[in-house]
């Protein structure tokens, strides 16, 4: 047989298609034959195959035709062919979506999945259940229920797993079928366990007891299929991961007697739970590292990759513990399959010692060509990671991140490596030069705007510090003349911040701006002119308000405010200070060194949590009179985690008002809440002037309710209040089940803990680029100084830690870093304080048997420098 | 990535599909609606993946995302897909199971021309072993009972009988050599 196919080769010249050229029409004129007596099953199947190759070739087919040749189809089930109406089936499936009236076959296959051939049993419930919908579910679920229990595994297999592609489309008809899924999951055969395991923990999984009671079961009785170990791995790690609580319960010693298991699958499943479990101690490491050390010198690639990838994440959080795989770990470093060998050398670059640093930066270049963009982006965040351990290694990093950055490459890649060149800059001060000078290279010949803008960007900020501004300006210019019109602007704006800064680059500057000014582009013309304007007044005040420290309004929120000033038209001009502020973006520590999953949607842009605040709250009337949101706190817990109500609280503040949004969830499931308020008793002189209540907390759900508070208007110092809270609602009991109420409730309390306001809820922070500018522009006309003593502190960290948590103010000029070995630190804080006046405080700390600290303050208001003095002493 | 676990789950499998060696798709099936909706998508991914991978057997890949386990024979490509979290060896299961499946029904002919004559048996396969992204039977010898299906050569009308006589034959002595 093997012979008469290279005959035909032959004939038809090797790598021919059977299914080239076929035409959709060509095909569905051969499916008449499908009408003919006797029918030739050979001739049919073959035009099947015809078929279902072209709609997966994606040939789009209209709903006509394929009606037509899906009712030719259902006459092929005359025949008994067995291949023939294997294929019939798969037709069936792929045409559920494209055909019309698919259900006419419904009962041709209730009598296959009902009759004596096992062959056609197990496929033909699948076919049934892609084509069946709710209502037509109820006439088969007899069968249904019949089909899971079947001894033949086949059927039972089929008839689980079509249940759980349904149990989306109609979850109450198929958790009828529990009992009958109960069953099969003691069955014999290990694939029947599986899906039986599947769908039953699919339909448990909101209730959280029946869960832990199915892991129970199955843990205890043992399961026969490795890959329902795996299944019952990861529902016992999420259950763990939602307790919360520590690792010594029998979950998690399930896990553990997993990594034993005899089968290579369900060892790497455990040790990967136990990698990825929050706040896992180096002691409950220990074994999952142990066993990944074994697969690493497995000889399939897949285990090897599976084992360095996970060693790659225990060895963010955990370097010790992966030291002991040191030695695995260097076999891989030439391993033939790139990731392995790359992930192996970030690992290794995590958990080696400085001095292997150089080795394995040279092995790794060897091949970086070779390997695909995603594992180059973990490489550069690994020597990221790397620099801010070895800042001394920064040299070699930098030399090897240039290379980097001159070879061809996607766009996440190359902005990972800025990212990772910016951030060096940034912790070592001595590498700014080399950095700047590899940056501007880079944007001589950059395709993506977006970098080279914020290149630009940074050359403004950093560039006229340096000891030789005057060499940036060729680079910056360059994009002037050479780029498009976003890039165009971004380099005007960075001159100017060169023209305020230096005094001998000015002229020069201006000469340029000049030029500027006749630009084809609008903004660019515009930008030009207007820094050209604000540089010939020569005036510090106006370089720091208008170069140097720009706009610090939210976006959204001046977008929103000024379509609200043209809606109402009025003699008064627009005051930005009804603009709210925008919040600095928290910039979250890296955690995912791992390969990222590029995202496939363009990137929104994304709202601020203020903004989303800012919103619900205007939607509720009583709110609308209060003005501009000011500030948002972060979320204060106001209960114990594991309690019947959970309630969290966050502090809206407006200009003359606070208002306190409760956000309480209900655990109880046999409760029904209703009429919810918080109570508030405050200890000063702030006064409660309205409640509004939510109207109903059903289990689980949360809702929020709200109190309004009105801040005391004679005493502008009084910034702190404590207030006693509590829950105050009616209680109707309900069935748990069906989460029916009864018809009267009671009413109860629930005592919450104490809320405390404190200054820096009044003080929003705002981060100043160039907070030297932004100090004289405020001036010290209200200025004033006071020294205390931090006698409990030990360290300039805690105190500068402690100080920016406790006022709530932004560190500029990265000041809450203090560099090691130093015995004093300045530290700057900037803020807005409610009313819209800018603060500036400076803090001088000095280290000697506790921190002194000397903290001047500087407003445009008098109060507030009294209110912020008072406040830290 | 998050780096949180799994939500579990029994939609392991993202994708199969079987390129050849131009990177042209042979068999395609992408079970997750959300990931490449469109035909174009789908084909650009199944390019991606082809360039980064043909050149070197190297059994795993992470792209666009997604952990690709594959394997190469004569002048076919075999890809199973799967998510980035996901058991890699699950996914390896899956893909040595359809290969030694198609080797057996092809009676060790894996090369393109053998499969596209025998396009049905691998339709057949294929979708004994996943449905809608579960994984139904991970050994090969079940799905070959399951499948029971004959060796076709193409329909040259005169061999048809003999072809049906032998193929048969054919097929209960494989079968009789598998249990």
């Amino acid at each position: 047989m093997i012979k008469k196919f290279d005959k035909k080769d032959e004939e038809s010249g090797s790598g021919s298609n059977p299914f080239q050229h076929l035409e959709k029409s060509a095909v569905l004129q051969e499916a008449r034959i499908f009408n003919e007596t006797p029918i030739n099953p050979r001739r049919c199947l073959h035009i099947l195959t015809k078929i279902i190759y072209l709609l997966n070739q994606g040939e789009h087919f209209g709903t006509t035709e394929a009606t037509e040749a899906f009712f030719a189809m259902t006459r092929l089930f005359q025949s008994n062919d067995q291949t023939l109406r294997r294929m019939c089936y798969l037709t069936i499936k792929e045409m559920a979506n494209i055909s019309e009236d698919v259900i006419i076959v419904t009962s041709s296959l209730t009598k296959d999945m009902t009759g004596k051939e096992d062959v056609y049993r197990g496929p033909a419930i699948r076919a049934l259940c892609r084509i069946t919908d709710t209502t037509m579910l109820q006439a088969i679920e007899r069968y249904m229920k019949q089909a899971i229990v079947d001894k033949v595994p086949s059927v039972s297999s089929s008839a689980l797993v079509s249940s759980l592609h349904m149990v989306k489309m109609s979850y109450d008809v198929v958790k009828r079928w529990v009992n009958e899924a109960q069953e099969a999951a003691s069955s014999d055969n290990i694939m029947v366990q599986y899906h039986a395991l599947g769908l039953l923990y699919h339909l448990r999984k909101n209730d959280r007891l029946a869960v832990t009671k199915m892991l129970n079961k199955f843990t205890k009785s043992g399961l026969k299929s490795p890959f329902a170990y795996c299944m019952l791995i990861r529902i016992a790690s999420k259950l763990l991961d939602e307790t919360e609580g520590g690792h010594d319960s029998p979950l998690f010693d399930f896990i553990e007697s997993c990594l034993r298991n005899k089968n290579e699958m369900v060892v790497y499943e455990a040790a990967s739970a136990i990698v990825h479990m929050p706040n896992c101690t180096a002691r409950e490491l220990a074994p999952a590292v142990s066993v990944l050390q074994l697969f690493c010198s497995s000889p399939k690639a897949a285990l090897r990759y599976a084992a360095v990838r996970t060693l790659n994440k225990v060895a963010m959080k955990h370097p010790s513990a992966v030291t002991a795989c040191n030695l695995d770990l260097e076999n891989l470093i030439t391993d033939s399959n790139r990731s392995i060998a790359t992930l192996a050398i970030t690992t290794l670059l995590k958990t080696g010692s400085e001095s292997s640093v150089d080795r394995l930066m040279k092995q790794i270049s060897s091949f970086v060509s070779e390997i695909s963009d995603e594992f180059k982006v973990v490489v550069v965040q690994a020597i990221s990671a790397l620099c801010q351990k070895y800042p001394r290694k920064h040299s070699v990093m930098m030399n090897f991140l240039s290379n980097m950055l001159r070879d061809d490459g996607g766009f996440e890649y190359k902005r990972a490596i800025v990212d990772c060149i910016i951030s060096i800059i940034e912790e070592n001060p001595e590498s700014k030069e080399t950095g700047l000078a590899h940056l501007c290279e880079f944007i001589e010949d950059c395709e993506h705007t977006v970098l080279a803008t914020k290149i630009l960007h940074l050359l403004g900020k950093e560039g006229p510090r340096t000891p030789q501004p005057s060499k940036y300006i060729r680079f910056i210019f360059n994009r002037v003349v050479l780029e498009s019109e976003a890039v165009r602007a971004a380099a005007v704006s960075a001159l100017a911040k060169f023209g305020a800064q230096n005094d001998d680059l000015l002229p020069s500057v201006l000469v340029l701006m000049q030029r500027c000014m006749m630009d084809s582009d609008d903004e660019v013309r515009d930008r030009a002119t207007f820094y050209m304007n604000v540089l010939q007044q020569k005036q510090k005040a106006l370089n720091a308000a208008y170069i140097f420290n720009g706009l610090s309004v939210s976006i959204p929120g001046l977008e929103k405010s000024l379509h609200q000033y043209t809606l109402e038209p009025s003699e008064k001009p627009f005051d930005m200070k009804s603009v709210p502020l925008a919040t600095t973006p928290i910039t979250e520590p890296k955690t995912e060194i791992a390969p990222v999953a590029t995202s496939k949607l363009p990137e929104k842009l994304a709202r601020s949590r203020q903004d989303i605040y800012q919103e619900q709250l205007a939607a509720i009337p009583e709110f609308q009179s209060l003005g501009p949101l000011f500030k948002s706190s972060e979320p204060v817990q106001l209960t114990e985690a594991e309690t019947e109500y959970v309630v969290r609280c966050v502090k809206h503040t407006f200009a003359r008002h606070m208002v306190f949004q409760f956000d309480c969830t209900n655990t109880l499931n046999d409760q029904l809440l209703q009429k919810v308020v918080v109570q508030m008793e405050p200890s000063e002189a702030y006064e409660v002037i309205h409640y509004i209540p939510a109207p109903s907390l059903p289990y689980s759900q949360p809702g929020s309710c709200y109190s309004l508070v009105r801040l005391p208007d004679d005493d502008p110092t009084a910034v702190s209040c404590t207030f006693s809270c509590t829950m105050k609602y009616l209680v109707r009991d309900c069935d748990p089940n069906t989460g029916e109420p009864d018809d009267d409730g009671y009413d109860d309390e629930y005592v919450l803990e104490d809320l405390e306001v404190t200054v820096a809820d009044h003080i929003q922070k705002i981060l100043k680029p160039n907070f030297g500018a932004a100090w004289d522009e405020v001036g010290d006309e209200f200025e004033k100084e006071e020294t205390f003593a931090l006698a409990s502190v030990r360290t300039l960290d805690e105190a500068v830690g402690n100080i920016i948590s406790f006022l709530g103010m932004q560190p500029c000029e990265r000041s809450d870093k203090v560099p090691e070995n130093k015995n004093s630190h300045v530290l700057f804080l900037a803020g807005v304080f409610r009313g819209g006046h800018d603060v500036l405080v400076r803090a001088r700390l000095a280290l000697a048997d506790g921190v002194t600290m000397q903290v001047t303050v500087r407003s445009s208001e008098e109060t507030v420098v009294d209110v912020i003095l008072a406040s830290v002493g | 990535m998050d780096s949180t676990s799994l939500e579990p789950s029994l939609y392991t499998v993202k994708a199969v599909f079987i390129l050849d060696n131009d990177g042209n798709r042979l068999l395609s099936k992408y079970y997750d609606p959300e990931l490449y909706p469109s035909m174009k998508e789908q084909k650009n991914f199944e390019r991606n993946v082809f360039n980064k991978t043909h050149k070197a057997d190297n059994e795993i890949a992470f792209l666009e995302g997604m952990t690709i386990v594959y394997k190469s024979s004569i002048d076919l490509f075999f890809y199973v897909v799967g998510s980035a979290q996901e058991n890699e060896l699950m996914l390896m299961s899956v893909l040595n199971c359809m290969f030694e499946s198609l080797t057996h029904i092809l009676r060790k002919n894996v090369e393109r021309r053998c499969l596209l004559d025998n396009m049905e048996g691998v339709f057949l396969v294929v979708d004994e072993i996943i449905d809608g992204g579960v994984i139904l039977e991970s050994d090969p010898l079940q799905v070959l009972q399951k499948v029971n299906y004959r060796l076709m050569s193409e329909p040259a009308y005169g061999f048809v009988l003999l072809d049906y006589i032998t193929g048969n034959l054919e097929a209960q002595t494989d079968r009789s050599q598998l249990l």
